[in-house]
């Protein structure tokens, strides 16, 4: 009945909403244009999320990463010229909210949205004439803000990639998507069957149910948002604009409110968190509206109209003024409140471009087009990586309950040590019930409950009182203990054990398995058997994909241990270089070893004390490991050290963890050993050494020579990122890694300020620092040195800064702090020429 | 005055209906509820009455609890109260329907000068429920009225007739009245109007089914009809398509 | 026996209802209309029906499905406090009556029983094809003690031609965008001698009299051909054109519910299509 499109593609894109369309325009603006773009709807609103999207941008968000998609979002609906500028303005109603806004302020700054200001009540009455400025108690105020039709930029979009000679095929289902061994090869439709090397699905709400079809996951919940469109308002006859007001975010109800025309647009997340399944959302043909335009449910919304009233009394309580259209709109909601982004880990060539939102949607597309045709982005996406799911946050179980808590987050107040409540105690480590025991404060880490610190060292405080800072602000301290610092001391005094549990480990074993590591690793991979190597990972420009350790346990194997926060994206970058002839294999172990970390100056004492294995400096000297027995255990014992003292990582496969916990301990005991939790580990341990952590210092945006990591010969070997690399060793760094201490943290009502991380970096006059890349300097990291008594912040900055000494500040809270370089390269606060961890 | 309109709860449905496994109702699993336009029309009607002459306007339904909503509504477009003849969500055949409404407003402290009925209702459609009530209330009764006056005890009602022509009957009240979409605009809710709804009772009570189980209209199941059996001829994209239309045009001696 | 009532004994609907009936007791059918001259009494007439039910004891009283039809039916259904199955497009005979009627203006089909004698049925439109032999018509007066009836008739003020006699039918839907919007539809209209039509959605938004709406609640039309421009085919909508000979749709949505009924389909945007059309008719009526 209908015309049918090219039944070989490329490309074949599923899902025409905002994503879809921005991902079809820039894949055939990259050059690719065997390329089909089907949707089971109509154009151009098939009935997705985009169709009833709010449409308006606040660019502001604490994420980094988030932030960027939003910008370059931004700049492409202006492009479009389907943006309108109208200013943004998040209202206060407490003082706890007043602070907030403090903050982002400073995320403002950090990620360089400039100008936004601070508002008194008053100045919000006069942006915004019809609200009620007794209720607040100020706001933050973003101009560049604005509203933009999605739909529009959606058609101009496809309709740029058509002319470039793309196919549409609208009103066109998938019913299957056909692998063969492990690759996307077809795609079934109502109208045939299209061969494809590449799919993607980009079907917001939709995304998982198609992805089944593949036998892979996109972890992703449909949500229900509701808002109302109320109007004509007799306050708005006169509006000259389509938009003449700023946007108003009610922050503390978790609402929204914008003018539009004659009507007034009210949204919430403030209701009880509404999750469907997919078989919640109806077909075109049965839909009343659209397929995502659900029945509205009042009682749900009925506490929203109340405070909307008690805000712009003069609009929302016109009796003149009808409620138009009410809905219960479905958005896509993930696990961690990221988009996903990427080839799904379960099927080559079938990928991702699900949970995005309106605001970062044209950002997302460009983004995922260039990972597919140039293997990476300008906007390093690894918080948004599809892969970086563990398979237990792949479960709906789990996304529907992180996605319910984080629902009411959507714009609360969050801290950035914040912890999830819901559907925790899924991973555990054999040491769990000994860590229990010992009062352990569990954080979760990709999935695991790991000791954040140990209540049991709280008589550690008297020990180490006159060292250790206390945080008089309740913000500074929560989630935060000075037990912490106490465990520091008495690992830096004597000798502690730490939970690792959440290290993701793979083998990579084969023939080709040196050639592997060889060309993802930038270091010399071709050292002895029992070397351990810490080595970054590029991505083909030069930046950091990732760092990690390789053991080489034998010839053709190497052990590769990283964090578990990406371990699942790491093993996905492995498996993606692995040799196409099966010369060499990527094995996950991590659910099959445990690491338990042992370090401090009495370490070797209390592991000489339980081996007969030779465990002396020339016995195992540093950066290499071995086998050795301890009891009845066959331990992998690898001396490195994140924390800079004399030690070990031990592992022993995941059942025998508790023995080795057990053996350690007691043997420790004469030591006075100590448990010791991530918070020493990732924080102030590691910053004291100036070790950088990937996901802080460490990320696709610097290189390795900013970094400060460039040191040796670069081998000869061919790597990912060997060409830019030998170009940023040739050329001057736009940003030098420095670390920094605080001057002064007393704020001007006394009270000292610790500052967490992400704050902007200013000059002391108050001026924002950019590199000549444009980058603005931000605190990449900050915490304790508890041993060197400073508070430590790592950060990036323009090299006419990075001079020891210089004299620099950081805004907190609405305040300047002032911080001084203290180094401008790897070189450490403590131990400066690594005594402790050679010794 | 005092003015009555009786509602009925009913599904809001797109453009495919489907059934639910036992064939005794719409699958409303992915659907809103609603009422007839047609008694929207008549509680806009009763509300703007009572603004002209004053008194109050009552909004009664039998219906299951979820019916309430649909009460609620109509009071936030100014209904002033409402009743709620709950059922157990069976569908009630027009008799029983009729009884349960008639002996609720008989027992009511103060009777009503106007009852006003949608003409039918938008599900079953049965035409009678409100003639029903009259003949049980001993009231006069006129039906498909698309404007209502009302003067010195009497309302002037104008039936609208196929063709376009009125026919008028004047009524002494109370009188029974059903109305059809068309006899007014409904208002919007307003915001204000919504929360005044959300506060104030809803005076529900279980009445008794009249009739035996098997008696009256006895609805045994739902089927969809027949598909229209056409294979639609696509004339073509767009403006492209225009000769192909006036095609048509010719064929049919449209043009 | 079965008693016919005919409202009006000269149209469409009663001819239906007429070969209705006769498929249901061909050989014992009694037709009865109402003397009007007095003027219409919804009572009145039924309690003149009422007596002859009483009288001839038939077996069924069928009536058009009109509104009257319908009206006067429920009138004698709550005066004999009997059953009455409103608007059946087939009945079954059995003790009791099953009788498959339409509900949701005929998007769905009910099977009931219908419990009691005389079995009281209106007819649905269409629901049979008309009956072309005739029949005779015994006239009765109406019952003397009528407490309704109607006291005047106001003449329609209609200019053109009435969306219900149309033999095309223009209408738009929600994708017109705004009252303006409809001056390509009127012009189609126009140039084919046809009136404008329009659905619930376009009458809610105001952009439209309700005098315009084709549908459940809106008027029902039965035009030769239909089009409809923008119309996404909701079930309250296509309960008014059902009565269509032919149906073109034209809508941007392969998928709308509306072609599942339509004849014709273009699929585009009407804001283009439209007035491609009605250039192309000027351009074949000038040539």
């Amino acid at each position: 009945m209908f015309t049918d499109g090219p039944r070989n593609q490329r490309v074949v894109v599923i899902g025409a909403g905002i994503v879809g369309n921005s991902l079809v325009y820039h894949l055939s603006r990259l050059g690719v244009t065997d390329l089909t773009l089907i949707d089971k709807g109509p154009l151009p609103n098939p009935g997705g999320s985009t169709g009833h999207a709010s449409n308006f941008i606040f660019p502001v968000d604490h994420s980094k990463e988030m932030t960027s998609l939003t910008l370059e979002s931004m700049r492409q609906y202006k492009d479009l010229d389907v943006f309108i500028e109208s200013g943004g303005i998040e209202i206060a109603r407490t003082e706890e909210r007043m602070q907030e806004l403090t903050r982002r302020v400073a995320s403002a700054k950090a990620w360089g949205i400039e100008p936004v200001e601070l508002l008194s009540p008053e100045q919000v009455k006069e942006l915004v004439p019809f609200i009620n400025e007794q209720l607040i108690l100020g706001a933050f105020f973003t101009p560049g803000a604005g509203v933009v039709d999605s739909l529009r930029a959606g058609t101009i979009m496809r309709e740029r990639a058509i002319d470039a000679g793309m196919t549409v095929q609208a009103n066109t289902e998938v019913l299957g998507i056909d692998v063969e061994r492990g690759r996307v090869r077809r795609l079934r439709t109502t109208k045939g069957d299209i061969d494809a090397d590449l799919v993607v699905i980009a079907c917001g709400a939709w995304s998982p149910r198609i992805a089944r079809m593949a036998g892979a996951t996109i972890p992703l919940t449909p949500m229900v948002h509701q808002m109302i469109d109320i109007g004509p308002a007799p306050r708005f006859a006169n509006t000259t604009k389509l938009i003449e007001y700023p946007i108003i975010r009610d922050m503390d109800t978790n609402m929204y409110e914008r003018q539009e025309g004659t009507g007034l647009e009210i949204g919430s997340y403030a209701h009880r968190p509404i999750t469907l399944g997919a078989e919640d959302i109806p077909s075109i043909e049965e839909a009343a509206l659209t397929p995502t335009e659900l029945p509205f449910t009042q009682q749900d919304f009925d506490p929203q109209m109340e405070q909307a009233l008690e805000l712009m009394p003069e609009i929302v309580g016109d009796e003149s003024v009808g409620m138009k259209y009410a809905i219960n709109g479905v958005l896509s909601v993930t696990h961690d409140g990221m988009p996903l982004l990427g080839e799904t880990p379960e099927v080559k060539g079938l990928w991702s471009a699900a949970a995005v939102w309106i605001k970062e949607g044209p950002g997302a597309g460009k983004t995922v087009a260039e990972l597919i045709v140039q293997g990476e982005s300008e906007i390093d996406v690894y918080e948004s990586n599809v892969a970086r799911a563990y398979p237990c946050q792949r479960t709906r179980s789990h996304i529907v309950a992180r996605a319910s808590e984080g629902f009411n987050k959507m714009y609360g107040i969050v801290h950035p040590g914040e912890q999830w409540a819901s559907d925790r105690n899924v991973r555990l480590s054999p040491f769990h019930e000994r860590e229990r025991q010992l009062r352990a404060v569990f954080y979760e880490a990709a999935g695991w409950e790991r000791p954040h610190w140990y209540e049991s060292n709280a008589g550690l405080l008297d020990e180490y009182a006159d060292h250790i800072t206390k945080r008089e602000a309740e913000w500074d301290s929560r989630w935060w203990s000075p037990i912490i610092n106490a465990e520091h001391l008495a690992m830096r005094d004597r000798a502690a054990m730490i939970d690792l549990s959440s290290f993701a480990i793979f083998d990579v074993t084969g023939q080709a398995a040196l050639d592997t590591v060889q060309r993802v690793a930038m270091r010399q991979m071709n050292v002895e058997n029992g070397r351990v190597v810490y080595t970054p990972l590029l991505t083909p420009s030069g930046g950091f994909k990732q760092d990690l350790t390789v053991m080489r346990l034998a010839d053709d194997t190497f052990r590769v241990v990283t964090g578990g926060a990406y371990g699942m994206s790491d093993l996905k970058w492995f498996a993606d270089h692995l040799p196409a002839d099966g010369s060499a294999q990527v094995h996950d172990q991590t659910n099959a070893w445990t690491t338990l970390g042992l370090w401090g100056p009495r370490a070797r004492d209390i592991l000489a004390s339980i081996t007969e294995d030779d465990v002396s400096h020339d016995g195992l000297p540093f950066a290499h490991c071995k086998q050795i027995e301890v009891g009845p255990l066959n331990v992998l014992a690898s001396r490195i050290s994140y924390v800079g003292d004399l030690g070990w990582e031990l592992y022993v496969p995941i059942e025998q963890g508790a023995r080795l916990w057990d053996l350690i301990a007691e043997a420790g005991e004469p030591y006075r050993i100590i448990p010791a939790g991530a918070g020493v580990y990732g924080t102030t341990g590691r910053l004291e050494k100036c070790y950088r952590a990937y996901g802080a210092e460490l990320e696709g945006d610097y290189n390795v020579v900013e970094a400060g990591m460039a040191w040796g010969k670069i081998k000869d070997e061919d790597f990912i990122g060997k060409e830019a690399h030998v170009r940023h060793r040739e050329g001057e760094s736009a940003a030098v890694l420095c670390t920094l201490t605080v001057g002064d943290h007393a704020s001007r009502s006394g009270v000292k300020r610790y500052m967490l991380g992400n704050e902007p970096v200013l000059s002391r006059d108050g001026r924002s620092l950019i590199d000549r890349k444009g980058r603005h300097s931000y605190i990449t990291s900050a915490g304790a040195g508890p041993s060197v008594g400073k508070h430590i912040l790592m950060s990036y900055l323009p090299p006419e800064h990075a001079v020891v000494g210089e004299e620099l500040a950081v805004e907190y809270m609405g305040e300047r702090y002032p911080v001084t370089v203290a180094t401008n390269d790897s070189t450490p606060l403590f131990d400066p020429d690594n005594r402790r961890i050679r010794s | 005055m005092n003015i009555l309109v009786c509602v009925k709860r009913v599904p809001l449905t797109g453009g495919k209906i489907v059934l639910t496994e036992d064939e005794r109702a719409i699958s409303t699993r992915h659907l809103g509820f609603t009422i007839s336009p047609h008694e929207e029309c008549g509680c806009e009607e009763a509300v703007r009455l009572i603004e002209q002459h004053g008194g109050s306007s009552t909004v009664l339904t039998l219906g299951p609890p979820e019916a309430e909503e649909q009460l609620r509504d109509m009071m936030a477009i100014g209904i002033d109260r409402a009743v709620h003849l709950l059922t157990d969500g069976e569908e009630w055949d027009p008799q029983a329907t009729a009884s349960a409404i008639a002996a609720s407003i008989g027992a009511e402290p103060e009777p009503y000068e106007l009852l006003l009925f949608g003409n039918e209702s938008a599900d079953a459609g049965n035409y009678q429920v409100a003639i029903r009530v009259a003949y049980k209330l001993g009231l006069p009764c006129v039906t498909g009225i698309k404007a209502i006056s009302v003067q010195d005890g009497h309302v002037r009602c104008e039936q609208e007739m196929p063709g376009g022509s009125r026919d008028v009957y004047e009524l002494p009240m109370p009188a029974v009245v059903t109305v059809k979409e068309g006899i007014n605009l409904p208002r919007y809710p307003s915001v204000p109007g919504r929360l005044r709804a959300k506060r104030k009772p809803v005076e529900s009570s279980t009445p008794a089914r009249a009739g035996e189980p098997k008696s009256g209209l006895e609805m045994v199941r739902l089927t969809l009809p027949p598909g229209s059996g056409k294979q639609a001829e696509v004339l073509g994209d767009g403006a492209g398509a225009a000769p192909a239309v006036v095609g048509v045009l010719h064929e049919l001696g449209l043009v | 026996m079965v008693l016919l009532f005919a409202e009006r004994s000269d149209d469409e609907l009663f001819r239906q209802a007429l070969a209705f009936a006769r498929g249901l007791d061909g050989d014992q059918l009694h037709a009865v209309g109402i003397d009007d001259a007095d003027g219409y009494s919804p009572d009145g007439w039924a309690s003149a029906l009422a007596q002859l039910i009483r009288e001839r004891a038939p077996g069924a009283v069928l009536s058009p499905g009109s509104e009257r039809g319908n009206e006067v039916l429920a009138h004698v259904a709550a005066q004999l406090d009997l059953p009455f199955a409103a608007n059946c497009v087939s009945v079954a005979p059995g003790d009791p009556l099953t009788v498959t009627r339409v509900r949701w203006g005929g998007s769905l089909l009910e099977e009931a029983r219908l419990h009691g004698s005389p079995a009281l049925v209106t007819v649905a439109p269409h629901a049979v094809a008309a009956d072309t032999t005739g029949v005779e018509v015994e006239l009765v007066g109406p019952a003397p003690e009528a407490q309704t009836r109607m006291s005047e008739r106001l003449e329609a003020v209609s200019a053109g031609v009435s969306l219900a006699d149309a033999d095309v039918v223009v209408s738009g839907g929600r994708g017109v965008g705004s009252a303006e919007g409809f001056v390509i539809i009127e012009e189609l209209a126009d140039l084919l001698g046809g009136a404008v039509g329009c659905s619930r959605a376009v009458t809610s938004a105001g952009w439209r009299p309700h005098t315009d709406q084709v549908g459940q609640t809106g008027t029902k039309i039965s035009p030769s051909l239909y089009i409809a421009c923008g119309i996404s085919g909701a079930t309250q909508h296509m309960a008014g054109c059902k009565g269509a000979k032919k149906l073109l749709a034209i809508n941007p949505d392969r998928e709308a519910s509306i072609f599942a009924n339509a004849d014709y389909v273009v699929i585009g945007d009407l804001h283009e299509v439209v007035p491609a059309i009605s250039a192309e008719i000027r351009r074949t009526r000038g040539g």
